[in-house]
């Protein structure tokens, strides 16, 4: 099928792609079937969404999704997992923090798409079962939150601050966490937290 | 009796917290939810003339667009259609698609309606606006110098006017503060499920389940039995959630139109035009003392703004007419309406506002007076309550300033302003205090032992953060004398018995006092039971039982007992249930005043080229009363301290007076602190119970954590530097001028 040579005058791609499908459909079927095609958001929306395979806390994904929609929402939306938050959608505090291949990233700037192929650990993901995690044991010991909201992010953060080298002293954890906001105020219960995990050694 | 011996302050919900369980309002999966996005208003003031949506309508997904020209009737709408409105209900706020008119920029106007969340934001931004634009003002420098705008609020005077004038020395100054928002880190959501034409079920965020139930019953005209409201889990709140703001409503109408369970959740923007904030305020104050620091006179006026739809006030002049002990005392306070959304309760609300110019002006007295500022403070220390003069049903501030004082190092303080250097800083100590009311409301509370010995407590409660679920299970822990990990406090939903709403730094005081009488309760009833039914409690008394180590025991023989488990099964229930009602401290308010107090305590370094202030130490000191559970109280304190950080130096939000839009409208701009603005903090309170309040002596800290805290900061910026800065935030360009 030849695209149309000016996209920006012509139709969107949703309704092209619902005519395509018809048209495609048509060449199959009866008429009823070209206006079902026509009106059939599900076609369209299949059409619409791009498949892609990922890895999310060990467990293999394929899955379609929406071209504009964040990892941060493709995680909690489409996949169910609601551990990693969303505090403000632009980057700019840290809750919906995740590791993408070991690294830190704030999911809501991440465009689903770009994640194909990659491995995804969420806050679901870093305690074996029922066991926690190390940094999750230390922050409920050092009461490092109130509200618990930006809970998993300072955690994701904290446990990639130590990999990265940037928990030796209290000020290095201050300025390495710093992309972390919470309202509360559990900033000192954070750091020892994170200070406790890092002197003692364990695998994070 | 020993309250340590199951000794674990671990928050009950802390696991659920740090392995993402913990299901906040917009974490909740409905089936076949679409999604609701606000459409906002990009005028301060007018009128819409043409909402053009058609090009959003064929959008792809939209299921509708609610506006004012489609809105269902809503009966607390119309507060004087009987039709409509049977009880005459009015929504309070912003009656959400009622009207064509703007009272603000960023004021919802519409909300679009889809199958995914992407394609409401999508077809949102094809909504737009035509208006009729009227002439507003958002300047509250410019427009409080006009008496003509400013609505009177209160007045009061005790003694003569403006006697501080006679003193030997005074001082007077003006005080100015921005507009704060609370910006939890949860921004503010609601999921509206139909059940029926006339049942209702919402998950919302809020800090009173129970009144955002009675809000919506009395809304839309529905039987309150028949309006769940659920609340789970809170993100934060700082009293941003103690109302009801146009995401409630909005969810409601939309489930309605669309036939759907839908999903507001709110963006980091609209947190700012939305759900309320600290308001601005100018206050000027003035404070005369004999040559021995004995207070002559306290002159205090204050203005606020409020919005052109509604009044909100708050208590900024309050804490000036009782704090100390002033022979003469006048306040004045006012609001300025501006075409701004309506301001609310945030953490200390008013008392946060008016002790930072009280704090700071006694500092400046002190100064004046070449007197220690917490020597001044303890001079003039009022022992019976000043306006009421009853006496307080407690009170251990002295002991706040002698442990706040040893803790910081107060003595390496220098009287001189800027003589003491450290690492090339200047280096410089200063202290605030802070007091809010403390009380205790309604509160009912059912309490469920099951057979196999383990008890549920319920309460329609909603918790922000501070601890809620963990302190009343250590109260009930100490009652019961069981393991808390037996225990289970439920809350958050309002088919438990109602509960009080989670603000002014009341709910360990009431659900508190809750809590104990229904564990009271329940005690007496299982010693009735085993005596009517246990062999070998037959013939025994009341007092002839004590219950301890999950079992009841006789007293004068204790090889009679049986263990809770086993008396619930001999009972021939399931489980043993009572709720128990607990009133309001009226009677005790009639003799007693009831306040909690605090000190705060702090050590500044100053940069001398840069101006830039870091805090080096804080301590925090708090009369709380008794403090149930001293890691979550801790925490409390702390988060105050952050919070009061925020407020001295770096959290303002600006407006663009040309268009009335909120400039730095997201977490990027306007600047809570972070990880590396704050130190280490140290808390510490007298821990002595309050033998009035309640029958746990718990009066709380939420609000005291924060109050006077920026005066705090700002006295040390004096210590160090010299320089008196009378407007908040402290920026560095002020301190290097």
């Amino acid at each position: 099928m030849k695209l149309p040579e000016h996209p920006c005058n012509c139709e969107g791609r949703r309704s092209f792609l619902k005519k395509t499908t018809a048209i495609t459909v048509l060449s199959i079927a009866p008429k009823a079937l070209l206006k079902a095609g026509e009106q059939n958001e599900a076609i369209a929306s299949f059409f619409e969404k791009a498949p892609i395979k990922l890895q999310i806390n060990g467990k293999d994904y394929s899955i379609a999704v929406d071209p504009s929609m964040s990892l941060l929402d493709m995680l909690r939306e489409q996949l169910g997992l609601t551990g990693t938050k969303k505090g403000c959608d632009q980057g700019h505090c840290g809750a919906c923090i995740v590791h993408v291949d070991g690294q830190r990233v704030n999911s809501c700037l991440s465009v689903a798409v770009e994640n194909n192929g990659k491995k995804i650990t969420t806050i679901e993901g870093i305690g074996q079962g029922d066991q926690l995690h190390p940094m999750q044991e230390a922050f409920i010991k050092h009461d490092a939150f109130q509200c618990g909201y930006c809970t998993p992010g300072q955690i994701m953060s904290a446990v990639a601050c130590i990999k990265e080298g940037k928990a030796n002293t209290p000020d290095e954890i201050r300025e390495y966490m710093s992309g972390n906001i919470c309202r509360c105020g559990a900033y000192p219960n954070i750091v020892d937290a994170i200070m406790e995990v890092k002197k003692s050694g364990q695998k994070v | 009796m020993d309250n340590t011996i199951f000794f674990n302050d671990d928050r009950v919900d802390g696991v659920e917290k740090v392995t993402g369980r913990a299901k906040y309002t917009a974490d909740q999966r409905i089936e076949n939810i679409a999604y609701g996005v606000f459409v906002t208003s990009t005028i301060a003031r007018g009128a819409i003339k043409n909402l053009l949506t058609a090009e959003a309508k064929n959008s792809p997904g939209v299921l509708d667009i609610i506006y004012y020209q489609n809105c269902p009737p809503v009966p607390g709408y119309r507060p004087h259609d009987k039709e409509l409105n049977k009880r005459g209900f009015e929504w309070q706020g912003l009656k959400v698609f009622s009207n064509n008119l703007v009272y603000h920029y960023g004021q919802p106007i519409a909300l679009v309606v889809a199958d995914t969340w992407e394609k409401a934001v999508k077809a949102a931004k094809l909504v737009k606006a035509e208006y009729f634009t009227e002439p507003f003002e958002t300047d509250f420098e410019k427009l409080r110098k006009y008496e003509s705008k400013l609505k009177k609020i209160s007045e009061y005077k005790r003694g003569e006017t403006d006697a501080y004038k006679n003193a030997d020395v005074f001082v007077e100054a003006e005080f100015s503060t921005p507009i704060e928002t609370h910006n939890p880190m949860e921004m503010h959501a609601t999921i509206a499920i139909w059940e029926g034409d006339d049942k209702l079920t919402v998950y919302d965020k809020s800090q009173g389940p129970k009144g955002t139930q009675s809000q919506l019953a009395r809304c839309f005209g529905l039987e309150e039995k028949n309006v769940r409201v659920i609340t789970e889990f809170v993100g934060g709140a700082f009293g941003a959630s103690l109302r009801s703001w146009p995401n409630v409503p909005a969810a409601v109408i939309a489930a309605k139109k669309v036939k759907r369970p839908v999903k507001v959740l709110l963006n980091r923007r609209q947190m700012f035009s939305m759900v309320g904030y600290r308001p601005q305020a100018w206050q000027k104050i003035a404070i005369g003392a004999n040559k021995d620091g004995k207070l002559v006179g306290i002159t205090h006026h204050a203005i606020s703004n409020t919005s052109r739809y509604e009044d909100y006030r708050e208590g900024i002049v309050n804490a000036s007419q009782f704090l100390y002990d002033c022979p003469n005392v006048n306040t004045s306070y006012k609001i300025l309406p501006l075409d701004l959304n309506t301001p609310t309760w945030m953490r200390g609300p008013g008392e946060a506002t008016g002790a930072f110019a009280l704090e700071c002006a006694l500092d400046e007295l002190a100064y004046k007076l070449n007197m220690d500022p917490v020597e001044l403070r303890v001079k003039n220390y009022a022992e019976l309550h000043p306006v009421s003069k009853l006496p307080w049903s407690s009170k251990f501030l002295k002991e706040c300033y002698d442990a706040g004082r040893e803790k910081i190092g107060w003595d390496k303080r220098q009287a001189t302003p800027r003589s003491l250097k450290e690492d090339g800083m200047l280096a410089g100590y200063g202290m605030g205090g802070g007091v809010f009311g403390a009380g205790r409301g309604n509160a009912a509370v059912k309490a469920i032992l099951k057979r196999d010995g383990s008890l549920i407590l319920q309460s329609a409660v909603s918790d922000m953060g501070p601890g809620t679920a963990t302190t009343m299970v250590k109260i009930a822990e100490t009652s019961m004398q069981m393991p808390a990990s037996k225990i289970r406090f439920m809350l958050g939903d309002t088919d438990f018995p109602p509960g009080p709403t989670q603000g002014g730094s009341t709910t360990t005081s009431t659900l508190g006092n809750g809590v104990s009488l229904v564990c009271d309760a329940l005690k007496k009833h299982l010693k009735e039971l085993a005596i009517a039914n246990v062999a070998s409690f037959k013939g025994s008394s009341i007092d002839d039982i004590e219950i301890k180590n999950e079992q009841l025991i006789s007293k004068k023989d204790n090889a009679r007992r049986i263990s809770l488990s086993e008396l619930v099964s001999s009972s021939g229930k399931e489980q043993v249930e009572i709720i128990q009602e607990s009133g309001r401290a009226a009677a005790e308010a009639q003799k007693y005043a009831m306040n909690s107090f605090s000190a705060h305590f702090v050590k500044v370094h100053v940069d001398p080229s840069s101006g830039t202030v870091k805090l080096k130490k804080v301590i925090a000191t708090g009369d709380g009363g008794k403090i149930i559970s001293e890691k979550t109280a801790r925490s409390q304190m702390i988060g105050g301290a952050v919070g009061g950080i925020g407020m001295a130096l770096t959290e303002e939000v600006l407006i663009d007076h040309s268009t009335g839009k909120y400039i730095n409208d997201n977490l990027g701009s306007y600047h809570v602190p972070l990880h590396t603005d704050v130190p280490h903090i140290d808390a510490w309170f007298p821990n002595k119970p309050d033998p009035v309040i309640n029958a746990t002596g718990a009066k709380g800290v939420g609000e005291i954590a924060l109050v006077g805290f920026a005066a705090a900061v700002a006295n040390a910026v004096f210590n160090a530097t010299g320089k008196r800065i009378y407007k908040l935030p402290i920026k560095p360009e002020d301190l290097i001028s």
